[in-house]
């Protein structure tokens, strides 16, 4: 019992640290770069969101504070909007003709 | 299969197959001409009391009251300081000598509604803008900002000008300037941005509507007023600066003025206008 105690304990010192592990410089760039590519496949579809690039910046200026957990937070939103852009880019190629004049 | 069924078996494949051809083709063929009646036909079936002419005052021609404050306001014009500027710009002389009046046909004066035209050399379109700009480096002069004052004091002269004559957009017969056309379309109609509007969103399916304070403008004849005034920005604007506003209305990040895909779409929005007067200056709430 004593013994089940313990790994009991220890197994949740171990989860609660992971959990609450913070973030490191690293992980932010991580995320970053992913953000940065993602923005820069939407540029080249010449459709890039404010959105984007104001949660860019937002990542950048948390990450400036040592604030890594709130930066890649910012640079994962960045990129699902970088993405949704590209999605949003790519379906017009051909939906745009269904709000024609004819 | 009998004979009798083996005969309308082939003859509805034939149908089918030359029925659909045609069909395919004309969903995909580019046809300005048929287009701009198309266009012209929605907005006059949607607003059947304005006459065509109407629709190159914009807001104005859809609302009495706003159309009231509109004929109160062409009394003393807040474009007016940009009109008295945009002369005195164009009669100066640059360094070597030469003015504005060199670069243009007729001496710049009267010709606001054959631009944006199709550059044949080139293969691009050629906007008034760009045109001026171009003017001014040719001639050892550093170019305006498309989306600032002296820009907007410009054309608004060389409008004013030639109000009153009719939008006159030509498409050569060269497949680069149906191309250019249809990209003009095609920018036109796709949305963008996160709000996820396109031109059309605001332009062709809610003119008259709301949004937020301001009534919607009718693409129709939307470009015949430019440059404006607007009280929003409490000053002049370009079409440079009306088209990147515009994507950044929706969040979406403007392109650099100018780009190939403003001109094509300046370009597009102007030939679907052919025949209704140019009005520019206008102002605009």
């Amino acid at each position: 019992m004593k013994i089940a105690l313990s790994l009991a304990s220890i197994l949740l010192i171990a989860a609660a640290t992971s959990a609450g592990a913070a973030s490191t410089e690293a992980d932010f760039k991580t995320a970053y770069a992913a953000a940065e590519a993602a923005n820069k496949q939407a540029g080249a579809l010449r459709n890039q969101w404010t959105a984007t690039a104001q949660a860019l910046a937002d990542a950048k200026k948390a990450a400036d504070k040592g604030d890594f957990d709130t930066a890649i937070a910012s640079a994962k939103e960045a990129e699902a909007l970088a993405r949704a852009s590209t999605y949003q880019a790519t379906s017009e190629k051909e939906a745009w003709k269904a709000l024609e004049i004819h | 299969m009998n004979l009798r069924s083996a005969i309308h078996f082939a003859s509805a494949a034939l149908a089918l197959a030359f029925g659909a051809v045609p069909f395919a083709v004309a969903s995909d063929t580019i046809d300005p001409v048929a287009d701009a009646k198309a266009f012209q036909n929605f907005f006059t079936q949607k607003f059947p009391k304005l006459k065509p002419e109407d629709f190159v005052n914009g807001p104005y021609s859809l609302n009495e009251d706003m159309h009231r404050q509109w004929e109160e306001k062409e009394q003393f014009p807040p474009y007016e300081f940009a009109l008295d500027l945009g002369k005195e710009l164009f009669a100066k002389p640059f360094k070597n000598g030469k003015t504005y009046a060199d670069c243009f046909p007729n001496g710049g004066i009267g010709i606001r509604q054959n631009y944006p035209y199709f550059d044949e050399k080139e293969g691009k379109v050629i906007t008034l803008e760009l045109a001026l700009n171009r003017c001014r480096e040719a001639n050892g002069e550093a170019p305006f900002s498309y989306v600032k004052d002296e820009m907007a004091a410009l054309t608004a002269y060389m409008a004013f000008t030639s109000r009153g004559k009719p939008f006159d957009i030509k498409i050569p017969n060269d497949p680069r300037a149906l191309e250019a056309y249809q990209n003009g379309k095609r920018y036109f109609y796709t949305r963008r941005g996160q709000l996820n509007f396109s031109c059309a969103s605001c332009h062709v399916q809610n003119p008259g509507e709301r949004i937020r304070a301001e009534i919607l403008a009718p693409a129709l004849g939307i470009l015949n007023g430019m440059p404006i005034y607007r009280s929003e920005w409490s000053g002049m604007g370009t079409t440079s600066r009306r088209f990147t506003t515009c994507n950044s209305q929706i969040r979406g990040v403007p392109l650099e003025p100018q780009a190939d895909e403003y001109r094509d779409l300046e370009y597009y929005l102007s030939y679907v206008s052919n025949g209704l007067p140019i009005s520019g200056p206008g102002a605009r709430p």
